[in-house]
């Protein structure tokens, strides 16, 4: 059931609105040059960070679709009828969100970095550091998702409960991109490591939560 | 064996009490018929019993389930055959011929109507080949046809040995037992 329910959830990001999150990603990383001026240097510096911003947003823009849907029409319902657990349903979300928008950012990176100006090295670190954090955005946005299911407003709530956990994974994210040393890497994987294991267990129990 | 035992339960949903010391038995080929007015707390006892919401007090045990409520829960873009597939189950081919959906097979869940969409759900019900149906209303929106492909459906599911427990305000053909929850 669970390789089903990723499958499901890949096909329906790649139908509906996956392209959104790209486009959103490389509008971000063009309008960057714009905002603060062609000056390389400068736009050299502040390129990864954008980046990062932008994958962060872009990583939240599909949350409305992760959860609620299934909620409201009772599939979440159905799925643990079937003996899948909450757990379960929460992991094959959350690895279903990431292959939809995961693979194509990096499609997208490319000339995101050229447009912020990064040189080969810097677009190659910036790579690896959003390899390592996509995959805890994508545990997040999919948590958040649950925590706000079937709530009004649920999107702009959605933005308040994210931010303060994504702090730490951008700080060390961007952070790793300026430096070849290797610690602010190590510590983006911590925190990476951290949100990706437990995000299953809070939508596991915030998909319970939203029964009653 | 029963399919569904339970001992003393009671729920409290929104500050209120639904019930107290309720005790429900469900034996195999029975058909169990709750009934009682709006609010009685039909549908939460039917939840309660497939396990999605959880009881205040008493012990409930239930074979596999299969449960038709309010919700379609199949993929609107999907044709109705693929959408019924998603959830598996051992007798789809089946269960699309009972409840009339062969000819509707390639068309998009979106499309049905609502009679059409209420003989899907029944349907995926069926094909789940689970022991117990848990039906939440389920002649809303049927028609005539549609009420006697599901009674049909019901005896045949009874023969085999599996129980129905629904809750219903207009009669559902056939012998059942009526449990009152007003009393």
């Amino acid at each position: 059931m669970i390789r089903a329910l990723i499958l499901r959830e890949l096909k329906r990001g790649l139908t509906g609105s996956a392209w959104l999150p790209m486009i959103f990603f490389l509008i971000v990383a063009a309008i960057v040059p714009f905002a603060v001026g062609p000056d390389a240097p400068v736009l050299a510096r502040i390129g990864p960070g954008a980046l990062w911003i932008a994958a962060l947003t872009s990583a939240l823009l599909p949350i409305e679709r992760l959860i609620e849907p299934d909620r409201a029409d009772g599939v979440l319902d159905q799925l643990s009828l079937v003996g899948t657990s909450e757990e379960g349903i929460a992991f094959a979300k959350i690895a279903g969100h990431w292959l939809a928008f995961g693979p194509l950012l990096f499609l997208a990176l490319l000339p995101a970095s050229a447009l912020v100006g990064l040189d080969q090295h810097a677009t190659a670190r910036t790579a690896l550091s959003l390899a390592i954090g996509t995959p805890a955005l994508a545990a997040l946005a999919v948590a958040v998702a649950s925590l706000t299911a079937g709530l009004g407003r649920a999107s702009s709530l959605a933005g308040v409960l994210l931010l303060p956990l994504a702090v730490p994974l951008v700080i060390f994210g961007s952070a790793a991109t300026g430096s070849d040393s290797g610690s602010a890497l190590k510590l983006e994987a911590a925190v990476a490591l951290f949100i990706l294991a437990g995000g299953p267990f809070v939508t596991g129990a915030a998909i319970r939560a939203a029964r009653t | 064996m029963s399919l569904v035992q339970g001992r003393g339960l009671a729920l409290i949903r929104g500050g209120r009490l639904l019930f107290k010391g309720l005790d429900i038995d469900l034996a195999r080929g029975e058909a169990l018929l709750l009934t009682g007015p709006n609010g009685i707390g039909k549908s939460s006892l039917i939840r309660v019993i497939s396990g999605l919401l959880r009881a205040n007090a008493g012990t409930i045990t239930r074979a596999d389930a299969a449960l038709a409520d309010d919700n379609l829960a199949l993929d609107r873009e999907l044709s109705v055959k693929r959408a019924l597939a998603f959830w598996g189950g051992p007798r789809l081919q089946e269960a699309m011929a009972v409840f009339g959906l062969d000819t509707l097979a390639p068309v998009p869940v979106r499309m049905l109507s609502t009679g059409q969409a209420r003989r899907a759900r029944l349907a995926r019900v069926m094909a789940s080949g689970a022991p117990l149906w848990l039906l939440d209303e389920p002649l809303n929106g049927l028609d005539a046809d549609g009420r006697e492909r599901l009674g049909r459906a019901i005896h045949d599911h009874r023969s085999a040995g599996g129980g129905v427990l629904a809750a219903s305000h207009q009669p559902l053909g056939g012998d059942w037992r009526a449990m009152d929850m007003a009393r």
